[in-house]
């Protein structure tokens, strides 16, 4: 059975950092085990929790009242989920619910912040990727909005 | 029909079969009316043109060869004049085909992953690779499918992708937008590359859809260590004459109707950064 440090290692959020940086880093993390359709988080509460997607998915959703919920995109295995517990209020925006059972990494996010501010080599490091991720997101959440694959404009022909 | 007449004569062909894929998607199987000579085979990522009389002619790739009794199948989405009438079209009908045109997708070779990304109707040339890769699944490693659609109402071959699961493809399929119903993912197509790549060296992939989507997944697997000559995309551009004449479709050197529609990111690349070429 591997070790906390070594399933972390295997995340590419993690990847290339050193096993000792990962012992620390497992120093606040638990593994979380999420039933089919379980909320995760809501928006508005307590961003207390770091998440990693170790299996299965999570989908993340806007409630509109009156309209229902909106799935504004889905968290993957290896991806981070969220990031509000990084940056104050530390309030969620987004609802988050599994789907189908899923297994995340936890990190207490008060704890890990504190490391990351007590090593400020390492807390770069994961700053860092943190930013990457958010530049990668936002740019993915740009491409969904162009909605490439609707109605086309204009009446070109084209061979597909 | 000689080599000249079968570039530039449409042969008269009618639909045999046909099917409404979603509400501007048809997919028509076509074969040669009695007495007119069959066209070449074509092969997986080539096209033809399909002319409507009266009304005008565009290129479309091939999306099935030889299948439940139909030499060629076509799909099409109405976007103009011409593929709104090919559309229309039932069986019965006839339409003009030229052709096979341009370059084919290239056979896996033994040992090599076959990763398949298809952005919307980008998955129509893309679908006699897998029926091929299924078919002969000694010819390669293993076989991935990431398909990127609208939402889940407009993912085409709805029900064969689902098939081709129960066949040992690894089908991967995201969603730009979903209701609280799908249990699917969620997101653009390159978000489920990386762990869709086993082995970056042995894996070949082959990409068709929108350019932004290529361009993005291109770039994704070259992060990810794929080599550009393994990566594959399909271009979109507006060929007219089909045989590198006219110079509708050029891009920069190359006539996309020639030298593509498949072409390698390692020698398209520079030229799809560059505007208006």
């Amino acid at each position: 059975m591997k070790s906390l440090p070594e399933l972390l290692s295997e995340q590419p959020v993690f990847a290339g950092l050193s096993e000792s940086d990962l012992v620390f880093l497992a120093g606040c993390c638990g593994l979380h085990h999420v039933p089919h359709g379980d909320v995760v988080f809501r928006e508005g509460g307590p961003a207390d929790r770091a998440f990693v997607v170790r299996s299965g998915r999570v989908v993340l959703e806007l409630h509109e009242p009156g309209r229902g919920s909106f799935s504004v995109g889905t968290v993957e295995p290896g991806e981070v989920l969220g990031w509000s517990w990084l940056h104050a209020p530390y309030r969620w925006r987004t609802d988050a619910l599994a789907v189908g059972d899923s297994s995340l990494f936890a990190f207490d996010a008060a704890c890990l912040r504190q490391k990351l501010e007590a090593d400020p080599r390492l807390g770069y490091a994961v700053v860092l990727r943190m930013a990457e991720l958010a530049t990668e997101r936002l740019h993915a959440t740009r491409v969904q909005l162009i909605d490439l694959y609707g109605p086309r404009s204009g009446d070109r022909e084209d061979r597909r | 029909m000689s080599g000249y007449d079968a570039l530039w004569t449409p042969v008269l062909h009618r639909i045999t079969r046909w099917r409404r894929d979603l509400d501007d998607t048809v997919t028509f199987g076509l074969a040669p009316v009695e007495g007119a000579e069959a066209l070449a085979p074509p092969r997986p990522g080539q096209f033809h043109m399909l002319w409507v009389y009266g009304i005008g002619e565009v290129p479309i790739s091939v999306s099935g060869i030889d299948r439940d009794g139909t030499p060629v199948v076509h799909t099409v989405r109405a976007v103009g004049r011409v593929t709104e009438a090919l559309c229309r079209l039932q069986p019965g009908d006839t339409v003009g085909v030229r052709g096979p045109f341009g370059s084919a997708w290239p056979e896996a070779r033994p040992g090599e992953d076959l990763l398949v990304v298809a952005g919307g109707l980008g998955l129509a040339p893309l679908r006699p690779v897998v029926h091929a890769a299924i078919e002969a699944p000694e010819r390669f490693g293993s076989l991935t499918v990431v398909i990127g659609a609208r939402s889940p109402s407009a993912l085409l071959f709805e029900e064969e992708i689902r098939s081709w699961s129960h066949e040992g493809v690894d089908v991967r399929v995201t969603v730009d937008y979903a209701d609280a119903g799908w249990r699917g993912s969620i997101g653009v197509v390159t978000r489920l590359l990386r762990d869709a790549v086993r082995d970056p060296a042995r894996t070949v992939a082959l990409v068709c859809g929108p350019e932004v989507m290529m361009r993005a997944s291109a770039r994704e697997l070259t992060s990810i260590g794929l080599p550009g000559a393994s990566i594959l995309l399909s271009l979109e551009r507006n060929m007219e004459c089909a045989v590198g004449l006219c110079g509708h479709c050029q891009l920069g050197a190359k006539f996309v109707c020639v030298d593509g529609p498949v072409l390698s990111w390692e020698r398209i690349e520079p030229l799809l950064g560059i505007r208006e070429v």
